[in-house]
């Protein structure tokens, strides 16, 4: 049984084993693109773990005691079994793998007490919905055998945030289904990160891109604690259509005294300036482009710029859901000729036509 | 408002209190009061028609007619006048279209687009429109060969008409072949001639290309509807990318540069400025005279091909003046030596506008949308070739042999003693030239005396007048605002939409678009970004002026400008849609531009530091 996969080796069949965020990295790396490597601790893992002495029949048990009708009583409920989690003792044999994954990665990456970013990698089907229900947890600049350890099992712990236990309460997903990989992945040190929609998110217009991005990194585009630049890319010409530089205020970066990351105001000079050139806007709209032929659909992708060597590196890739998931409008309501088309022109109707809104 | 005509693409234009200054308040520049004396009644604004003419919107067409139009050369406009709108109205009857109007006001043209908002009426013509438009787009591509068929038989019979000094006594041969027919009659005959083959090269120019505007038009819209912010190169980047001929005559440069130094002469055309010492130091050459017979070669038809948009007399075509042609030949010898490649990129282009088509295909929401895609885009790629071909046909070949045949007839009155100068005779309107040749040919006949000093009182009366009207600046539109932009050559060619009309108000009002604005907002035209020099070119004459490195200022381009587009990095013009010239020619050289800034030339002065996105359609001045 195998507790560490490479990322080499995940692909969108092993979402039950290695859920869908190192599914999806393997997946960039099978298309030849830039991923920072790690690997994943699989759900194997995870049940080893749960099975391990009495630490299910202890959340079992929190579980059905609590009173959902509560906001108090579940918020209480998660303090219980998330301190339960975070203290019960992680089986060796999966310990002894994911150091030996993890000594291998710094020393490819040729750096021991190696950087990492442990994130939880969700197994359920809808990953939107498992972000949205607060489950997925990421520790950035993770150093060494005995944190990444630790920062693993609070991914874990992940699962009983409230809005975790309500949303799986109203999902009935059975507490045995319940099982979490986590993802590995060597720390990028972003100069700028973001994220980029493989569509217009403003109208669904799938020939367009938009790219939003900031200085250090996207944990503040993410959460929107940023304004950030914004790009808008003709998808098919690869041309920058409109750029929108805001002003930035604070940045994510590593503090490399405190060993951790902190948010730091922008220095004037930089605040006002686009946190990404032109070409690689255009090299990032490419390989926007290239995600979404290997997906075959529209994908949101998180990505940052690396700070010392500028490569530009993938973080993350999921379908896009807000648009995919709705019927976009159609131009044409009525099948026509050429002619009928230039008369609807001439008269002003557009495309016989329905707005595009 | 109707919502016939402010649906779909369109927006209204704001403030229905605002106007353009009226047409009627417009005054002559001091000593030039007479200017009407130049033109025929019919294209003044008069009282028996103001209260139609004041409620129209009427802009400047410096597009086409940047000066004060000569009284000759108003044959230009009012052939299309004519012969343009007759199609709109009689011929197709576009629904929406009455026919844009022209009026002159002291001497510079300004045109009037009329749509029609009442719903019944539209619907009327519908049925018209479809049926006749229907035939044309179904037959498109054999009227096509008929219409070159037509342009070519017209252009021929053009240059068979001579026009010759009256002879002291017709020759001999005159009385022996039973013929009839005098000089005096020939002249008076194939002046008539000259007049007609214009008006019938007229009738075939739009002919087609009306219908063709509204097929690219509703490509155009299409995209923007379906991708909006498509930037508008992109969308002629899918039409493009076919061998226009437009480019033939550059073309023809480049083959003949490659083989001066083939035949190891191109120093000899490299050292001389002027093209008659090139032509001189080449045919002392050993192999020259091959080149020679390769260049005369080129020039039928190439070289007819103007240095403006041809609309006018002052343009003349290579075949006039070699300089243009010269100067581009001495830009690509030296490239070549550099090892530069010079050809250009059109097999690139071809694959290219496929593989966008497609992308832009597979964006679309359904697949009935893909459908009605690709059959615009079908159709709009099937007169593309019209619409840009035709320009050579008409404008170049067409109207630069015209404008030699008039200073024929120049010449004739020159030698008549009623002009002093054969250029003169544009001073004449095309009707008082009838009264002219008349009056010549009573002196000739009688051999008593004709009235020559009238007429060259005239025209130097008239001089005097051009003079002062050349140093006026016309507003840019009179009248009432529209309240939508629709007609679809207004939009295309002209470049003009409902902000257009927005912007010119603000800047009238001293808004945001006044002076003060270092930013000018034009068409996106061709990709790409450029940071230079900037050198505001007026006219044609000028051109030499312009420096390698600079970025060209200018009211608009025409495609001979090309030499110049080799030294370049990017075109700026006031005037013109994405269809327009200027737009094509940036595109195919790979050029950024932004064409229809309506103020470019006012805006930016030479030598600035400017930059132009021809992705967004801004210039920005950067001093």
């Amino acid at each position: 049984m195998a507790f560490t996969v490479p990322f080499e080796e995940c692909d969108a069949g092993d979402i039950r084993r290695v859920g869908g965020k190192c599914a999806s990295l393997g997946e960039l790396l099978r298309a030849g693109l830039d991923v920072p490597p790690g690997f994943a601790v699989t759900t194997d893992a995870h049940r080893l773990f749960l099975d391990c002495g009495d630490l299910r029949a202890r959340e079992d048990e929190l579980l059905g005691r609590i009173d959902y009708e509560h906001v108090g009583a579940v918020a209480e409920a998660s303090r219980e079994l998330r301190a339960l989690v975070e203290q019960a003792p992680v089986p060796e044999p999966v310990i002894a793998e994911v150091k030996a994954s993890y000594t291998a990665l710094a020393r490819r990456a040729g750096r021991a007490d190696l950087p990492v970013a442990v994130r939880s990698s969700a197994t359920a089907e809808d990953m939107s919905a498992a972000s949205f229900a607060g489950q997925l947890q990421t520790y950035l600049w993770i150093s060494g055998e005995e944190p990444v350890i630790e920062y693993m099992r609070r991914c874990w712990s992940g699962f009983f945030t409230p809005e975790a236990l309500t949303y799986r309460r109203r999902m009935e997903i059975p507490p045995d289904e319940a099982l979490m990989s986590v993802a590995i992945q060597q720390m990028v040190d972003a100069r700028t990160a973001g994220v980029m929609f493989t569509l217009n998110p403003v109208n669904g217009d799938r020939s367009k891109i938009m790219i939003e991005s900031t200085w250090g990194l996207g944990e503040a585009v993410v959460s929107g604690e940023v304004d950030p630049d914004r790009f808008l890319i003709d998808k098919v010409i690869l041309a920058v259509l409109e750029r929108t530089i805001a002003s930035k205020q604070i940045e994510y970066r590593l503090d490399p005294e405190l060993g951790s990351v902190v948010s730091t105001p922008i220095e004037d000079v930089r605040r006002d300036e686009a946190s990404l050139s032109d070409p690689e806007v255009l090299e990032l709209a490419k390989l926007g482009k290239q995600i979404e032929k290997h997906y075959g659909r529209p994908m949101d992708v998180e990505w940052a710029v690396d700070a010392t060597r500028g490569e530009l590196f993938l973080l993350q890739a999921r379908a896009e859901t807000v648009w995919s998931q709705r019927e976009r409008p159609a131009l044409v309501d009525k099948k026509g000729t050429a002619l009928d088309y230039v008369l609807a022109d001439l008269l002003g109707r557009g495309t016989t036509a329905k707005e595009a809104t | 408002m109707d919502d016939l005509t402010t649906a779909g693409g369109t927006t209204p234009v704001n403030g229905s209190s605002r106007r353009f200054p009226s047409p009627f308040e417009i005054e002559a520049p001091p000593g030039a009061e007479d200017w009407r004396r130049l033109y025929p009644y019919y294209y003044l604004f008069s009282d028996d028609r103001r209260e139609y003419e004041e409620e129209q919107f009427w802009f400047f067409d410096g597009m086409h007619n940047p000066e004060p139009v000569y009284p000759f050369d108003s044959i230009m406009p009012e052939s299309w006048w004519v012969f343009l709108n007759q199609y709109l109205t009689r011929v197709w009857q576009v629904p929406p279209t009455l026919g844009i109007d022209q009026r002159l006001v002291n001497g510079y043209l300004y045109v009037s687009p009329t749509t029609i908002t009442d719903p019944n009426v539209i619907e009327e013509r519908v049925a018209v429109f479809m049926e006749r438009a229907g035939f044309y787009y179904e037959n498109w591509d054999d009227l096509y060969e008929k219409w070159v068929a037509k342009a070519e038989d017209c252009i021929g019979r053009l240059r068979e008409l001579t026009f010759e000094p009256l002879p002291d006594l017709e020759p001999m041969e005159m009385v022996t072949s039973g013929r009839g027919l005098t000089s005096g009659y020939d002249l008076l005959a194939n002046y008539s001639r000259l007049l007609e083959n214009m008006h019938e090269m007229a009738n075939y120019h739009f002919e087609l290309h009306m219908l063709g505007y509204g097929a690219i038009m509703a490509f155009s819209d299409f995209c923007k509807t379906a991708f909006p912010g498509i930037p508008d190169q992109t969308i002629a980047k899918m039409l493009g990318g076919v061998e226009l001929l437009l480019f033939r005559p550059d073309d023809e440069i480049r083959k003949l540069a490659r083989l001066a130094l083939e035949l190891g002469l191109a120093d000899a055309i490299t050292a001389h400025d002027k093209p008659d010492d090139a032509l001189a130091a080449v045919a002392e050459r050993e192999r020259g005279q091959e080149w020679l017979d390769a260049l005369e070669a080129a020039k039928e038809p190439w070289f007819w091909f103007s240095t403006g948009p041809g609309y006018c007399h002052q343009h003349r075509a290579w075949v006039d003046d070699l300089t243009v042609p010269f100067s581009a030949m001495r830009g690509y010898i030296e490239k070549l030596e550099q090892g530069i490649d010079i050809s250009r990129p059109l097999r690139e282009l071809v694959g290219e506008r496929e593989r966008i088509a497609t992308e832009y295909a597979e964006a679309l929401p359904t697949e009935q949308d893909r459908e009605a895609f690709q059959q615009v885009l079908a159709l709009a790629r099937q007169v593309y070739p019209l619409v840009e071909n035709h320009n050579f046909y008409v404008e170049h070949w067409h109207h630069s042999i015209f404008w030699n045949k008039v200073r024929e007839l120049g010449m004739v009155l020159q030698a008549g003693d009623f002009l002093e100068d054969s250029e003169d005779v544009f001073l004449l309107h095309r009707y008082d030239i009838y009264k002219a040749i008349f009056d010549l040919l009573t002196g000739w006949a009688t051999t008593n005396p004709a009235r020559p000093a009238y007429w060259r009182a005239e025209v130097a009366e008239r001089k005097r007048i051009m003079e002062k009207l050349r140093s006026w600046a016309p507003p840019t539109a009179l009248g009432k605002p529209p309240e939508a932009v629709t007609e679809a050559a207004t939009v295309m060619l002209w470049g003009i939409t409902a902000e257009t009309v927005e912007q010119w108000l603000s800047a009238q009002d001293g808004g945001a678009d006044g002076e003060d604005s270092n930013e000018l907002k034009g068409f996106a035209a061709s990709p790409g970004i450029a940071e230079g020099p900037a050198r505001v070119i007026l006219t044609v004459g000028e051109l030499d002026q312009v420096q390698t490195g600079e970025i060209l200022v200018c009211p608009i381009t025409a495609p001979s400008w090309a030499p110049v587009f080799a030294r370049i990095e990017g075109a700026v013009s006031d005037i013109g849609g994405i269809m327009s010239h200027a737009a094509i020619v940036s595109r195919e050289y790979g050029l950024p531009a932004v064409v229809g800034t309506g103020f470019g030339t006012k805006r930016i002065k030479t030598g600035q530091r400017i930059r132009i996105d021809g992705s967004t359609g801004i210039v920005t001045v950067l001093d």
